[in-house]
């Protein structure tokens, strides 16, 4: 924070000379806002000479909303998720971003055809990929390991309870594919009426083992404390406290669900050239690998996944870890938002009730 | 005697002011003097208290009020799509959609996804009708460029989900922008293609059963907090000051301390692998496998709350038995009547205030209660202010969310209401 403030102060008078070239990034915090200001916001201005002011939100989705109904726009770019990128375009919050302004891969294919699918859409450009993973402490299964969802719901060969985000999102997915489902037609089979009752049908074989979650760092935590032998989690956490911490957790890739998270530029952004700019900077390739080495969230251009180098500050290499790396995209399921924004209320409804039967 | 100064004090009656009206020194008619006075002094204590009305109107009343109204206005369909909403206002519910109706719609979806307000309209009708926000985004995207005529099979050919009657029941029902069907859906109602209320299916049926669990839940920790809380105060009403000061401070700490802090501590005594439990092991009550599941379900819940609560339990019941005096149940002994009964018709009425502002205060709160659940509630320890919540931060279904809140509130009234003819409320004692 110190340092984000000496830089964007130190920036702000170096830029004070050449006009009010500069860009408002609204960012996390945190590890990852950190990513933005290392792997974005300074090289970009080492090369253009135009300064990037930070600032941070719980969800910078929320003062986009809040900015652009009040009609005082100060942010010119800023990071939000998929699904609320989705929600404030349709609702007419957002600047459309034109998919031939990004940088073009070091082979010639377009930014469009480099990117994952979904990556590039009216109003919004991904900058990285995180996912839902299975994970579980080495520690309590000496022999067999875990090896895809079905075993997260054998609890006889793989004692102990679980924790999964208390809400339907992810968890029907992630039930449907331990009940034999691939990964391609599990919005397929969810759409019916039978195949929301054959995920509740599996998820009521581990009900009574299962602690939900809501806040990301808990299971993390629930696993520390023993409370649990495995858990459905944001692989990120998960990451921070194998490595960080050392605990003897391990993830198992099949069966996971990634999201994006991007830049948006909110309607009536004030530098709207810079932040175009900006944009096109960070999501080159070269940059978007960077930004991977401090932070375990996927590349979401085919080329920048190949080039992530050693996570930063170790000698290990960060490509293992992240979900968009080839060996670990097997069994990937890409969350579905036009499903969820369809059904999210009717489905949390029958989950809620479900919890509470 | 008295200065004319005064009108107060200098009433004077006049001579033969038997059938006059009574006057003040200076000639003035008493009744206006004293109204003139009071006036003045109502007006500055109004003076006095009016910042701090000032404030709970700006910071409490108005914003709440506002949320309150989300929950019967929405306008999301009505002001989006005005030329569909005017056909429904024209014709009687359940009437089959005609050229007419679709041309509106037609030309209301292309207005509004040039506005790029489509998501909004699209959004408020997936309340009604699961599963329907996509079909108004992607018709909107491909009416953008125009739409030819005849409506009606140029938008069943773009979906024929258009011509679905539940569908037009739905956005009849979201027409207008004053609606009750936040208040339906609060009550696990909705209304059917011909315009009756209907329970919605069996399998989504979860706020009546979550209103209800708050209730017993928050009487049951209001009769622990009871229990537990009248032993308490009865012993600091009753010890010498010194030590009953010592053990005022250990209910008062835990008083202090943050929510938080307490609710995780609950959390590392009470898990399975958590103090309790291995404490319970080592003294050989139960073994290894049987390891007590005390939380993330009801009893978690209700333990932590009871714990947080007892406070406002033990603090107004303290500071009603310090003010009885001993000598009423000395007396009643000396008369004859055994503890027993000394205690039950003697003393314990004359804790009753006390005990209605804690009972009152405690359940009160627990109805509210919203970050224990939901952090050792697990699956059943769940309340209604868990289900607002998410309707606020998660779904951004802030009608649904002021429904649900306004029927708690509704609720709590009435309970109030009901303890005020009961008990009454002026035998209330918070101290």
């Amino acid at each position: 924070m110190k340092k984000t403030l000496i830089l964007t102060s130190a920036l702000c008078s170096m830029a004070f000379a050449a006009s009010a070239q500069e860009v408002n990034l609204l960012s996390w915090g945190g590890a990852y806002g950190n990513s933005h200001l290392e792997a974005y916001a300074k090289p970009f201005t080492a090369e253009t000479g135009i300064a990037v002011n930070i600032a941070d939100a719980d969800n910078p989705a929320t003062p986009i909303k809040a900015m652009v109904e009040a009609g005082n726009v100060t942010s010119d770019v800023a990071s939000v998720e998929y699904a609320d990128a989705v929600r404030l375009c349709d609702e007419g919050l957002l600047e459309e971003i034109d998919a031939a302004s990004l940088t073009a891969a070091d082979d010639g294919t377009t930014a469009a055809d480099d990117y994952i699918e979904g990556g590039v859409t009216d109003c919004f450009v991904a900058t990285d990929v995180y996912s839902m993973v299975e994970v579980y402490d080495d520690s309590k299964f000496p022999d067999a390991k875990p090896a895809g969802p079905a075993d997260f719901f054998d609890l006889e060969a793989f004692p102990g309870k679980r924790t999964m985000r208390k809400g339907a999102k992810f968890n029907l997915e992630f039930a449907l594919m331990a009940d034999g489902v691939p990964a391609a037609e599990v919005y397929e089979v969810l759409s019916t009426p039978e195949g929301v009752d054959r995920a509740f049908a599996k998820l009521d074989t581990i009900k009574n083992d299962v602690i939900w979650w809501e806040a990301g760092a808990q299971p993390p935590q629930l696993l520390a404390d023993g409370e649990v032998t495995m858990a459905y989690a944001f692989n990120g956490r998960i990451f921070d406290a194998a490595m960080k911490d050392n605990k003897p957790f391990k993830i198992v890739w099949d069966g996971q669900i990634y999201e994006m998270e991007g830049w948006v530029i909110p309607k009536g952004a004030p530098h709207m050239e810079d932040a175009l700019k900006f944009i096109a900077f960070s999501t080159a390739p070269a940059n978007q690998a960077r930004a991977a080495e401090f932070i375990s969230y996927g590349p979401p251009r085919k080329s920048a996944a190949a080039i992530v180098g050693n996570i930063e500050g170790t000698e290990e290499p960060m490509g293992p870890h992240l979900p968009t790396t080839e060996a670990n995209m097997g069994n990937a399921l890409g969350s579905d938002l036009d499903f969820w924004v369809d059904h999210d209320s009717e489905l949390n409804e029958r989950f809620n009730a479900w919890l509470a039967g | 005697m008295a200065t004319p100064l005064d009108p107060h004090a200098a009433i004077a009656i006049e001579a033969g002011g038997v059938d006059g009206p009574l006057t003040t020194a200076d000639g003035q008619p008493l009744n206006r003097a004293l109204s003139r006075a009071s006036r003045k002094a109502r007006w500055r204590a109004f003076m006095l208290v009016a910042p701090l009305l000032l404030f709970i109107v700006v910071t409490f009343a108005f914003p709440i009020g506002q949320m309150l109204y989300r929950s019967i206005h929405n306008d999301g369909f009505a002001a989006n799509m005005p030329q569909l909403s005017e056909w429904f206002a024209e014709t009687e519910p359940g009437t089959t959609p005609d050229e007419a109706a679709f041309a509106a719609l037609a030309r209301d979806l292309q207005a509004s996804a040039e506005a790029r307000s489509i998501g909004i309209v699209g959004t408020r009708i997936n309340y009604e009708m699961p599963g329907t926000r996509s079909l108004f985004t992607s018709t909107g995207r491909k009416v953008r460029g125009g739409i030819e005529p005849p409506y009606r099979e140029a938008l069943l050919e773009i979906d024929e989900d258009w011509g679905d009657p539940s569908l037009w029941a739905s956005m009849r029902n979201s027409s207008t922008a004053y609606t009750d069907s936040f208040y339906l859906a609060s009550l696990d109602r909705t209304r059917n293609v011909e315009g009756d209320v209907v329970q919605v299916n069996e399998n989504r049926r979860v706020y009546i059963m979550l209103f209800l669990r708050t209730l017993w839940l928050s009487a049951l920790v209001t009769l622990m907090t009871f229990l537990l809380g009248f032993p308490i105060a009865h012993l600091l009403a009753t010890l010498p000051l010194r030590r009953s000061n010592l053990l005022m401070i250990l209910v008062l700490l835990p008083f202090w301390t943050s929510l938080l802090v307490r609710t995780t501590s609950w959390m590392v005594l009470l898990q399975q692998q958590g103090v309790v439990n291995d404490l319970l092991i080592w003294l050989g009550v139960i073994d290894n496998g049987g390891r007590l599941k005390m939380m993330y379900n009801q009893i978690g819940t209700i333990i932590a709350m009871t714990h947080i609560l007892l406070p406002f339990m033990i603090l107004p019941l303290y500071s009603v038995m310090r003010t009885i005096n001993p000598s009423y149940v000395r007396a009643a002994k000396s008369l004859g009547a055994t503890s027993w009964t000394a205690f039950r018709r003697i003393y314990f009425p004359q804790t009753l205030p006390g005990l209605g502002a804690g009972a009152l205060l405690v359940f009160i709160l627990a109805v509210g209660y919203y970050i224990t659940p939901a952090l050792v509630g697990g699956a059943s320890g769940q309340l209604i202010s868990n289900m607002i919540a998410e309707h606020m931060t998660g779904t951004l279904n802030w009608s649904m969310a002021a429904a649900l809140a306004a029927i708690l509130l509704g609720g709590v009234l009435i309970l109030y209401w009901v303890y005020d003819r009961l008990v009454g409320i002026d035998n209330l004692k918070l101290g």
